[in-house]
């Protein structure tokens, strides 16, 4: 797919703020009424002023730099004019000249296997606008109901360059970024809406057309896949790919084009005057000495420190959750034998359940590995516990390895056990052979005797039962 | 100079509708309004600095601290449409 180019544009909401860009509401409006969380400066009332969130503006600093972006000496507020309802003051406090932080970089695995830097070409603050919900489709609904909870939301766009070359690189740049906004403690991706995505594609030698606005990776992967399959078939026509702005319809799983606000140059972009401008250069040093360690660096450890393979390390550093899971664990049982149990055994299942490791205890995880790593339980076994633990089945790994008898010593002596009692019991067994099922129960009682109960009656008839086949 | 286009132009950016009759009249003031401003061309900048703001004030904030919003039946106090909460408008699409 070397002809298809891609870049994006994706707005972060910076939602572990606690309140929004330019005044103070709560950010904390999901879940709620609509229209609860709103003042006059975000309903955009007349003699309402805007006043900037610093934290806002540190938040915007730390991302930039960790994109490798260059943080600009001034910055400054613009107004981007359009009238929709979405935006209550019929323009969007934004940046224009002067962004935040421009030219940047981050590293993502290409599709040849190969690891590349993606260049961003700026990231700038603005304000979120409202959210509008259709009574039945966008296309369909005969009115617009507008929510002004989200206006005012603090948002970061971050735009890259057309340096993407397929659906899945798209795929793996977003990963990433969510990976570090994660890691710099900004962003919660968990949260609806928090991060949405404008994406430019075209083939080489043809426009581009522009999806906007489609939430989820899965969303941006297919919105891509689409529109590339429409137009390598236009092209195949030769039919020319107009440059314009398509909406991504989720259920159809389609691209429909849709009539554009306005166009860039309508905008009418001119300085905000209700703000001050921004001098932020002697912020940075502080700012850059208190990042933290970022992804790329932590694999890097984690390789160098715990001995992981590259694999372990890429897959326990992609969210900082479960990288500080990790090493928890790690420091309490083999970190080796610790990368493959997380890495391998439980992101799958809690994958499995579309469960994050929150909640997982670091003490069990760590008990687990450790009897794994002085044989007291199998591979088996320990899959076993992992997933008793997750379906709420059993409180501790202890508990669930001797209530199932998933040790691996108890195991043996109940096989032990059986094999005594089925030597000892010459009578049963020939009754057992004559046809007297019930027979067996006796066996089943010399063996529970033997293990004082500890073994299960039903797993014992089993193995009682297979004993005597043998005969 | 501003043309009827242009009028009919900004009236549609603005979502208002402007009638045949008032265009010719939109014509004379937006282009008299800026005949106003380019009064400003007379100044003789040579060598001044683009500035884009006339205070030298910089950095001002406030912390990230959140108060309290108003109630949804005040935000919605002056809407002359709503609906379960909700502002309620035209469909624009």
């Amino acid at each position: 797919m070397e002809d298809v180019i891609i870049g994006l544009e994706i707005h972060v909401q910076l939602n572990r703020l606690r309140s929004k860009m330019f005044c103070g509401c709560s950010t904390d409006y999901h879940n709620s009424e609509p229209n609860s969380h709103t003042c006059p400066v975000c309903l955009g009332l007349p003699g309402s002023l805007p006043v900037l969130n610093k934290k806002a503006v540190e938040f915007g600093i730390k991302v930039g730099l960790a994109l490798n972006c260059t943080i600009e000496e001034e910055t400054l507020f613009y107004r981007k004019n359009y009238y929709y309802p979405d935006l209550p003051k019929g323009f969007q406090i934004s940046q224009y000249d002067f962004p935040l932080a421009t030219r940047g970089h981050i590293m993502i695995l290409g599709d040849d296997g190969v690891e590349r830097d993606i260049r961003i070409n700026r990231a700038h603050m603005e304000e979120d606008p409202g959210r509008l919900v259709h009574a039945g489709t966008i296309d369909r609904a005969k009115y617009t109901m507008v929510d002004y909870n989200r206006c005012g939301m603090p948002l970061l766009e971050v735009v890259t360059e057309p340096d993407l070359r397929s659906p899945k690189e798209a795929r793996a740049f977003l990963d990433k970024l969510k990976s570090i906004l994660e890691y710099l403690e900004v962003f919660d991706g968990s949260l609806e809406g928090s991060m949405r995505v404008d994406a430019n594609i075209s083939l080489k030698g043809g426009d581009r057309t522009e999806i906007k606005n489609i939430s989820g990776f899965k969303g941006v992967e297919k919105a891509l896949s689409y529109e590339i399959t429409r137009q390598k078939n236009m092209q195949r026509r030769n039919i020319k790919v107009v440059q314009e702005t398509r909406h991504f319809d989720e259920i159809r799983n389609i691209t429909v084009s849709i009539r554009s606000k306005v166009g860039a140059h309508d905008y009418r972009y001119f300085p905000e005057c209700d703000l001050v401008g921004l001098r932020i250069a002697s912020w940075v040093p502080a700012i850059k000495a208190a990042l933290p360690e970022l992804p790329d660096a932590k694999r890097k450890r984690f390789v160098e420190q715990y001995n992981l393979s590259d694999d372990h390390a890429k897959s326990l550093t992609s969210e900082i959750k479960v990288a500080n899971f990790y090493e928890a664990v790690a420091a309490r049982a083999p970190p080796k034998l610790a990368a493959v149990w997380i890495a391998d055994v439980l992101k799958g299942e809690l994958n499995y359940r579309g469960r994050t490791i929150d909640g997982f205890s670091q003490e069990h995880m760590a008990g687990i590995v450790n009897m794994l790593a002085e044989g007291k339980i199998t591979e088996d076994g320990a899959v076993q516990v992992i997933r008793d633990l997750l379906d709420g089945r059993g409180s501790s790994p202890d508990e669930i390895v001797k209530s199932k008898g998933l040790g691996k010593a108890e195991d043996d002596a109940v096989q032990k056990a059986v094999r005594e009692a089925v030597a000892e019991s010459a009578d049963a067994v020939a009754d057992y052979k004559a046809g007297s099922e019930r027979a067996l129960n006796f066996i089943v009682g010399v063996v529970m005797k033997k293990t004082r109960g500890k073994a299960s009656p039903g797993e014992v008839h089993r193995l009682v039962k297979a004993e005597v086949e043998k005969i | 100079m501003i043309t009827r286009v242009d009028v009919e132009h900004i009236g549609w950016l603005a979502s208002i509708k402007i009638e045949d009759d008032e265009k010719d009249k939109l014509v004379e003031q937006f282009n008299s309004i800026l005949e106003y401003f380019h009064q400003l061309d007379e100044v003789d900048t040579e060598g001044v600095e683009p500035t884009y703001r006339v205070v030298e004030l910089a950095n001002i904030f406030r912390e990230d601290v959140a108060c309290p919003s108003l109630s949804q039946e005040e935000a919605l106090r002056n809407a002359p449409r709503r609906e379960n909460g909700y502002f309620k408008s035209p469909r624009i699409v």
